[in-house]
């Protein structure tokens, strides 16, 4: 399903402009990181796609629908958000209602609920929790409950907001694995993140944004190439990406596998 | 004597049998910058509560074990007193703000207010520290109208202001961008410089490795390793407790697998030492 932005504006009470003129479309199953600088206008950007805020000028479409003409919940069917602090999310007394909420909400009988929650239990390895309350889990497992909850919609976009923040190692795989599976059903998947290391190693399209309005946009190669852009968005580039220049190499390099290839070929060439 | 002092401290939270704290024992002088690596729930951010006295005077559970800060012992001392010494600044910045002000600068002089500080070294006081973390066009937002990044930094700031001996962080900068992150350790380091004791939980290892003196690593309630940034953010008991290494690292061990880094140059955890180390591979051929 494709995203369609023409012309948005965004300015928050008392004249905070949030966004100022963005053109952008995302196809079908894309996988796409936006990066960019604290209030640089990432989150409020993402917060027009499921409804939670209308243009203040412009259109957004999703699919054939304007999202002014669509409530949040029936936006819901189209875009999950998985927001960036869990604790605005969750509100239900255990995991599987929590899980539940989404899918009933949306009309879903009880057979094809109990389908959507137990995917997404699997998905987000919640098998032990499923009678537990929410605010009883740390807070990695309130990150993977609110996860769950969203894929339990099975809309056809997914968005990520700071899916990695405070999430040590091991649960960065679990969500890069998640993000790989919804990927691979065809999920158009669309994160926010200041880790850009991640975005470059489990995304194809980086957007940067700065000011509220796009800085960058294209293949994830392209992007983390332009240094001096990115830092003016207060974005560095992947670390491997960094050593690679520094070390000289001529192509630019964004995960361990690409950067050891290059590596190899210039330890050969001397 | 250590300013801050653990001895044999185990903690077990309300309504679990599970200690979150096991046997630690730690020591900190007066003007360490130590930081906390682990895996999620392995006992960083109740370490944090703890030495900040959250547990056990606002978390209550099973506290065995002694505490000290400032020759003052944690369960003989008020929650009150203690913050006087210690100041924390929460993982998550929703949950510091206190809800009841109006702007950013009324947010930040809340806790001065509370301890009857004078009108005129408040306002002093408040605005120095939002220069310091550089938010002072902030000063007049209302606290919920921030981005997540903004609110960490005026949570931050909201600490910053009480001159803690003690500045407890617990992951301080994970929702900042990196030049903001980069600020953040900037003002923390100046900090611990001028004598403030730092106590930092973080995951991002290679700034840890820029900015600590001394690094302990968590797994399951207990310390694992402790020592230099560099013997500890290399040592293979990191990967074997699922706690994250730097990529360079991880990108320096595969290359020796393959006789591609030098096995007696030491792991690089920054960027400066992964130049410097993969250079050197190149040039002894």
């Amino acid at each position: 399903m494709k995203i369609e932005i023409n012309n948005l504006h965004f300015t928050y009470p008392g004249e905070i402009i949030a966004l100022s003129g963005i053109n952008l479309s995302i196809e079908s199953g894309e996988k796409v990181a936006i990066v960019g600088q604290n209030g640089s206008g990432k989150t409020t950007l993402v917060k027009h796609f499921n409804g939670l805020l209308l243009p203040t000028n412009g259109t957004i479409r999703i699919g054939d629908w304007d999202t002014k003409d669509h409530s949040v919940a029936e936006l819901a069917s189209r875009v999950g958000y998985v927001f960036q602090n869990p604790d605005e999310q969750l509100f239900n007394s255990d995991v599987k209602s929590e899980l539940g909420f989404g899918p009933r909400n949306l009309g879903y009988d009880d057979d094809r609920t109990e389908e959507l929650v137990e995917d997404a239990i699997e998905l987000t390895g919640l098998d032990n929790y499923r009678d537990t309350n929410p605010y009883d889990l740390s807070p990695t497992w309130r990150k993977m409950v609110a996860l769950g909850s969203i894929i339990a919609l099975d809309s056809p976009i997914v968005v990520f907001d700071e899916p990695t923040t405070g999430q040590d190692a091991q649960s960065v795989e679990v969500i890069a694995r998640i993000a790989d599976e919804l990927h691979s059903r065809g999920k158009t998947l669309i994160t926010i993140s200041h880790d850009i290391d991640f975005c470059a190693e489990n995304f194809e399209r980086i957007i940067a944004m700065s000011e509220g309005e796009i800085l960058l946009d294209g293949s994830v190669l392209e992007v983390i190439a332009q240094e001096e852009s990115l830092a003016t968005t207060f974005v560095d580039p992947p670390q491997l990406t960094r050593l690679g220049k520094e070390l000289g190499f001529d192509q630019t390099v964004n995960d361990q596998a690409s950067f050891l290839g290059a590596y190899r070929l210039s330890h050969e060439q001397n | 004597m250590a300013l801050v002092e653990l001895s044999s401290v185990t903690y077990t939270y309300p309504t679990t049998d599970k200690p979150a704290l096991k046997d630690i024992n730690l020591k900190v002088e007066q003007g360490e910058f130590l930081a906390i690596v682990g895996s999620n729930e392995a006992g960083k951010s109740t370490l944090c509560y703890t030495i900040s006295g959250f547990i056990p005077h606002f978390f209550h559970g099973d506290l065995v074990g002694e505490v000290q800060v400032a020759g003052l012992n944690l369960e003989e001392s008020k929650l009150n007193e203690w913050v006087l010494n210690v100041g924390l600044v929460f993982q998550n910045p929703f949950n510091q703000i206190s809800g009841s002000k109006f702007t950013v600068f009324e947010e930040i002089a809340f806790g001065l207010e509370n301890l009857g500080v004078k009108r005129s070294e408040m306002i002093e006081r408040v605005e120095r520290a939002m220069e310091l973390t550089g938010i002072s066009d902030l000063a007049d937002r209302s606290p919920y109208s921030l981005s997540g990044g903004q609110q960490q930094k005026v949570a931050l700031t909201s600490i910053l202001v009480m001159e803690p001996q003690v500045f407890v962080l617990d992951e301080p900068t994970s929702q900042l961008d990196p030049i903001g992150a980069r600020e953040v350790f900037e003002v923390i380091k100046e900090m611990s410089r001028a004598g403030i004791t730092v106590i930092m939980a973080e995951h991002k290892i290679e700034w840890v490795a820029e900015f600590a003196d001394r690094v302990i690593a968590m797994h399951d309630g207990q310390i694992i390793i402790e020592g230099s940034p560099q013997e500890v953010l290399t040592s293979p008991l990191l990967p074997e407790h699922g706690i994250g290494t730097s990529r360079y690292t991880q990108a320096a061990k595969q290359a020796r697998t393959e006789g591609l880094f030098s096995e007696t140059t030491p792991l690089p955890v920054t960027l400066d030492q992964a130049v410097a180390g993969f250079s050197g591979g190149n040039h002894e051929d």
